[in-house]
């Protein structure tokens, strides 16, 4: 607990938020997923949520781990699942980068205040910015099960979030 | 680092010396521009290393990205149902740029395929399947894009589009 506490401290000196962690509930928040309409994440509450923070539509690594997750869908959404992704960009950005790339699902925009849900989940990049590269899996009562911070220039894939999902729904594997 | 859930078996498509203890394994999409970078270097990386190596091709189809993508991959796969795996393979990645199906119904009749079986197959559920578990064991190996290589079951994330990058795991 000590430990814990000093970290606390220290990184709350340093201005470092900390990622939220398995066990934690998952802060609620409501952002524009089209030009007119927003999407709770206490909506999807009764399924489980893969929010996807990515620092930026169009950039190369965030465009290829969409293209991925966009192929994974069919698994998340057996496993019980809907992806949501977030960035820092506007509606209109997501519209026109969702329809470039035949996305499946839905881009959230953390414009204004830019940020602001990033921060709550501890994975904001002050000096860039932007969101960092961060997956929770949410479950059904809305708490956090799984959460991964991935370094900004590495594409983490869909394995973590399909092995987190098998784990809630204690599917051997 | 992520490891190969899928583990190789005499159903994967494979070349070279399966006895070498180096298995290099690739996630690939036949039309991803960046495997057809890699195409003449693992060409060339079994040209020289061809009994030192076994080479394993796994489907990887980003089908929203590439359009042409999964019935590339189910061609190659009805071409190994009558032995000709490698021929279509090499035939898809060289002509990667002008994917189409009547393209392709043309390499399978260069390659002297029995057309009315490769329509058949082409077409058939059981190849569709086949794609779509070498897409998911990608998924669940920790596939992030194409190419992916895997040797000897671990992810293997040095390799940058050049041919010294492959050569070096004739090293490992």
């Amino acid at each position: 607990m000590i430990c814990f506490n000093w970290i606390q401290q220290f990184t709350s000196l340093m201005k470092i938020d900390m990622i939220l962690t398995a066990h934690t509930s998952a802060p609620d928040f409501e952002l524009f997923a089209t030009p007119d309409k927003k999407v709770k994440l206490s909506s999807f509450r009764g399924k489980k949520v893969i929010l996807s923070f990515y620092p930026a539509d169009w950039s190369p690594v965030c465009s290829d781990q969409l293209a991925v997750y966009n192929e994974t869908l069919k698994y998340f959404q057996a496993a019980g699942a809907q992806l949501l992704g977030i960035s820092v960009d506007s509606k209109w950005s997501h519209r026109a980068f969702s329809e470039d790339r035949h996305l499946h699902f839905p881009l959230l925009a953390d414009f204004e205040p830019k940020g602001a849900v990033a921060k709550q989940y501890g994975v904001y990049d002050e000096q860039r910015g932007a969101a960092q590269r961060a997956l929770f899996v949410i479950d059904e009562k809305g708490i956090i099960q799984w959460s991964y911070l991935s370094p900004n220039d590495v594409n983490p894939g869909a394995d973590g979030i399909l092995e987190a999902l098998d784990t809630l729904n204690n599917v051997n594997c | 680092m992520a490891h190969l859930k899928i583990p190789v078996t005499k159903n994967d498509h494979a070349i070279g010396n399966p006895s070498s203890g180096r298995i290099l394994v690739e996630y690939g999409d036949y039309q991803c521009s960046h495997c057809g970078v890699a195409f003449p270097l693992i060409r060339k990386l079994l040209r020289q290393h061809g009994d030192d190596i076994c080479f394993v091709f796994r489907n990887f189809p980003l089908q929203e990205s590439h359009p042409a993508a999964v019935i590339a991959a189910l061609a190659a796969e009805a071409a190994a149902l009558q032995g000709k795996f490698w021929y279509m393979h090499d035939e898809l990645y060289e002509n990667q740029a002008e994917l189409s199906a009547d393209n392709i119904l043309g390499y399978a009749a260069a390659l002297q395929l029995d057309m009315p079986k490769f329509s058949h197959d082409w077409q058939s559920q059981q190849l569709l399947e086949r794609v779509e578990k070498d897409l998911e064991g990608g998924l669940r190996s920790g596939v992030n894009g194409t190419p992916t290589f895997f040797l000897n079951g671990e992810r293997y994330d040095d390799y940058d589009e050049t041919y010294q990058s492959l050569a070096m795991l004739m090293e490992a």
